[in-house]
């Protein structure tokens, strides 16, 4: 197969990291490549120097078997380099169409002929079958939909190396699967595809070779059909690991959280969650799957009080102590504390709301409890020692407990934040996308804190993204879409497949309006469930 | 593929100079960036000063030198016009922290210095002087805070622009004051020194100075706010709504009562610049009482990244190539934009300098180029 692309000693530092070292591979024509890593391995930077966003320290980049510069994104589209961002790079406002031009220097005489774009951008989507029309505006599209639009994008410019960063991280398991046909459509024509992912069944279903990075360090790459999810794992961390989430059966489940009705109208006016109802229990973890944006931040932060649902609906308490349940809804946080409701909460966006970026350890872990005591002063001893002991029991690594949080890497910066979070005696635990971004090794520690707490009677509440995980780890899972509670169904028996349909129930009609595919669902999951 | 080698982009070919960040300055590094920024402003001062005026340029440095050090009373002075500018920094310290962007205490400074003269015009012969000081304070620090409360009222329940909301309001407070002279003096721009023979509501006279209380007051407030700002359940708390109102909120922190109580005292200090400048130097009230040191306290607050202690520095260094700079003027009788250049050189090298401590220039095919400044 002819070399696309070989890089040589590729070396990357920001300041004092050094992202990649030394880095040499091979990208081929005809073949899918995955680049596989934990966080912090260097891989998007590299894909990054390909198209021309970073420039290396040193080494060379060949294409088709000539060195070349790549200074700027405009010299890796010259060479035929398109890479489709994590993050979508799109107008909103715009049609696919002009979103496509976006940028492109148009002919030299005479007015753009927007026909013979929309024809030649239906001739990309006829021989993929993308669903997309060239005149459909982005903001009516579905995630899936932006996805392929960036997709047709890089195509339309002649790329013939496309480099794809975390594809499936916002898909569902058949979107992922249709992008997967795509892919291999594309190696049938001789294209070089590189797809960047830490999914390791994603690796072995899609990829011919698989290259490996740790630590911007180049460890070696393998054929995909020699590779078991578990070589591929010791490869990524360096040392021997076991893939199994355990899954202690609960013991006194007890009611901690009844939520009814839960309506929340979101700041554009239109509604986020829509008549959420379902219980939570003391020693089980519940979780919670659904596309994102379909609602599941909203719920967390109703719950915490952050938002003030619709009248009508009702979020309570039952405390353990007492018989009476709490009534939450129309209480601020500070309230819902002092009222003694051990709430704890693990937010996605952790630097922009679980913590404060700029302060270190021992300043973050007294943010919810700084106003303790009549003193005008801060009492800063406390809060110091709970640091230390935060980060010798999670092993975070930071050079002193006053360093920003913010230089630390993601999973320090999680682990500080649940580690904080739990220290805090929680009976009621939510967490979103609690591992994120994490590496194996991080994860697992964060799974076995979440099963501790369980064990300790703490209602834990885990909102996720990997259906794997969730299967593995929870004992229910509730199914949210496009802002309702499409079912509820029993973590043991729960299948991949069953979640995804779950997940895309709920299917726009002609009038706008959305409508439950089987409405009656709801009860029957959930009482199948729900009992104990 | 071919596209690649028609389109000619295929020989290899690094950017002449490229800037990345860097990581962790020593200590020494520091100083030593620092001092060389010095050196270079004083050589790129010396050719200005030769090229332009041919005077001796080490003469003219003695000047700008003397100025501050010549005397100590010009060592009160100086000190005296630091304090006034130190203690609007000092007042904008907590709203800045909070990323409020407080630009009216040019207007704040002067409503509190209106609300001072006021008390020392009517008020003046009619109460004993301990209770009329007690209420020039709390007539100078309310007047401050009212003029930051509407920007904070508005800003914390509406989310209003607080830039252009406390900018607008010096206008205000400059046409009322200028409205003020007019009625009590007729058409005069100043009311003139009140009570120039009784000096009643004037700072008293402390280790021989006129203006030793000012510059007490000042350094009390400016160890007072470093305290208040690390050390209290209340910094802490302008800290994390200045960092990102969406965890404030997560912590439960009531932002819009934070934001109010914050900006009512960074109000009421710069009120009470007023008071210091009205009754501890001017002794009288005008449009130009605050003289700009409204704004210049911003950059002054923004260089010391909010630490109280840096911006006494600061304002020392403004403050001496200012008085350096209006003495080298009036010595060698220059034009005075010209002792502006000289003493802004410095000034732009020394600031200049901070881009060499946070970034490394890497030039092609060396590794890395220092500082830049040799």
């Amino acid at each position: 197969m002819e070399d696309a692309i070989r890089l040589v000693g590729i070396t990357k530092t920001f300041g004092e990291i050094r992202a990649n070292r030394d880095i040499s591979l091979t990208i081929r024509r005809g073949e899918i490549l995955s680049l596989l890593g934990e966080n912090g391995s260097g891989k998007t930077t590299l894909m990054n120097i390909l198209s021309g966003i970073y420039f290396p320290d040193a080494g060379q980049v060949f294409v088709g078997g000539r060195e070349v510069t790549i200074a700027s994104p405009k010299d890796a589209f010259d060479l035929g380099i398109g890479m489709i961002h994590q993050h979508f790079k799109l107008v909103d406002v715009f049609t696919a169409a002009e979103n496509i031009i976006l940028g492109l220097p148009g002919e030299r005489r005479g007015r753009l002929d927007m026909k013979a774009v929309e024809e030649k951008v239906r001739r990309i989507c006829d021989r993929y079958g993308f669903d997309i029309e060239p005149d459909q505006k982005v903001y009516e599209m579905t995630v899936s939909q932006k996805q392929t639009l960036e997709i047709v994008k890089v195509l339309y410019r002649g790329a013939d190396i496309l480099i794809l960063d975390e594809p499936t991280a916002v898909l569902t398991p058949q979107e992922t699967e249709k992008l997967f046909a795509v892919m291999r459509e594309m190696k049938k024509d001789g294209r070089a595809v590189v797809i960047i992912t830490h999914k390791l069944h994603e690796v072995l279903s899609v990829s011919d070779r698989v290259s490996i990075l740790r630590k911007g360090e180049y460890i070696g790459t393998v054929d995909t059909k020699d590779a078991t999810e578990l070589s591929l794992t010791e490869m990524m961390v360096g040392k021997k690991v076991t893939l199994d989430i355990e899954r202690p059966e609960p013991e006194n489940r007890v009611k901690r959280i009844e939520v009814k009705n839960l309506n929340v109208m979101g700041p554009e006016g239109v509604p986020v969650l829509k008549d959420i109802s379902f219980e939570a229990y003391g020693g089980e973890i519940l979780g919670i799957a659904g596309i994102s944006g379909c609602g599941q931040k909203e719920l967390l932060e109703a719950v915490a009080g952050l938002t003030i649902p619709m009248a009508g609906s009702s979020v309570e308490y039952f405390p353990p102590d007492k018989d009476k349940p709490e009534q939450l809804v129309g209480r601020s946080p500070r309230e819902i504390k002092d009222m003694g409701v051990h709430l704890s909460f693990v937010p996605e966006d952790r630097l922009g709301m679980g913590l404060v970026a700029s302060m270190g350890m021992a300043d973050n872990m007294m943010l919810k409890s700084y106003e303790k005591g009549s003193s005008f002063f801060v009492e800063k001893k406390a809060p110091r020692e709970l640091a230390e002991a935060v980060k010798d029991e999670l092993a975070v690594v930071t050079p002193s407990v006053g360093y920003p949080v913010r230089r630390l890497s993601g999973g320090n910066v999680q682990k500080v934040l649940v580690g904080r979070e739990i220290a805090a005696a929680p009976s009621v635990l939510m967490t979103a996308y609690a591992v994120r971004g994490l590496d194996i090794g991080t994860s697992y520690q964060i799974y076995h804190l979440l099963n501790e707490q369980k064990k300790k009677g703490v209602a834990v509440i885990y909102v996720g993204e990997d259906l794997d995980v969730l299967i593995d780890l929870c004992d229910r899972i509730l199914v949210l879409c496009a802002g309702q509670v499409t079912g509820i169904v029993d973590g043991r028996e729960a299948t991949k497949e069953g979640i995804g349909l779950l997940m895309t129930k709920i299917a726009r009609t002609d009038d706008g309006h959305r409508h439950l595919g089987h409405a009656d669902t709801t009860e029957t999951t959930e009482g199948g469930a729900a009992h104990e | 593929m071919n596209k690649a080698i028609e389109v000619g982009k295929s020989e290899h070919r690094e950017p002449f100079l490229r800037i990345a960040r860097r990581d962790g300055v020593s200590p020494g590094r520091k100083i030593g960036v620092r001092a060389a920024s010095i050196v270079i402003a004083l050589i790129l001062d010396a050719l200005f000063i030769v090229v332009v005026t041919g005077l001796n340029p080490l003469a003219v440095y003695a000047e700008i030198f003397k100025a501050t050090f010549g005397t100590s009373l010009r060592f009160m002075w100086m000190l005296r016009d630091m304090a006034a500018l130190l203690c609007i920094g000092v007042a904008l310290a907590p709203a800045f922290k909070m990323r409020f962007w407080n630009i009216g205490a040019e207007g704040q400074v002067l409503m509190g210095g209106f609300a001072t003269a006021m008390c020392m015009m009517f008020l003046g012969q009619k109460l004993p002087t301990p209770v009329l000081f007690l209420v020039m304070v709390i007539a100078s620090l309310a007047a401050g805070a009212l003029w930051s409360f509407f920007p904070a009222f508005f800003k914390a329940n509406w989310n209003t622009n607080e830039t252009l909301f406390t900018l607008m309001m010096n206008y205000v407070a400059i046409q009322i004051v200028a409205y003020a002279t007019n009625i009590l003096r007729g058409q005069a721009s100043s009311l003139g020194t009140i009570n120039m023979g009784s000096k009643i509501g004037w700072f008293p006279k402390l280790l021989g100075y006129d203006f030793t209380l000012n510059i007490l007051i000042v350094a009390v407030l400016t160890v007072a706010m470093y305290i208040y700002l690390k050390y209290t359940k209340h910094g802490y708390e302008i800290s994390v709504v200045g960092e990102s109102e969406k965890t404030a909120k997560y912590a439960g922190i009531d932002v819009k009562r934070v934001t109010i109580r914050t900006l009512l005292l960074s109000g009421a200090i710069c009120g009470l610049c007023g008071f210091i400048i009205v009754a501890g130097n001017k002794h009288t009230i005008s449009t130009n009482t605050a003289g700009g040191d409204g704004f210049t306290a911003i950059i002054v607050a923004w260089l010391a990244k909010f630490n109280t202690f840096y911006m006494a520095l600061i304002s020392f260094l403004l403050v001496f190539l200012e008085k350096g700079a209006g003495q080298i003027a009036s010595t060698y009788g220059l034009n005075e934009y010209i002792a502006d250049i000289i003493s802004g050189i410095i000034l732009f090298c020394i600031l200049g300098s901070e881009f060499f401590l946070n970034y490394r220039m890497i030039f092609r095919h060396k590794e890395e180029k220092g500082g830049g400044v040799k």
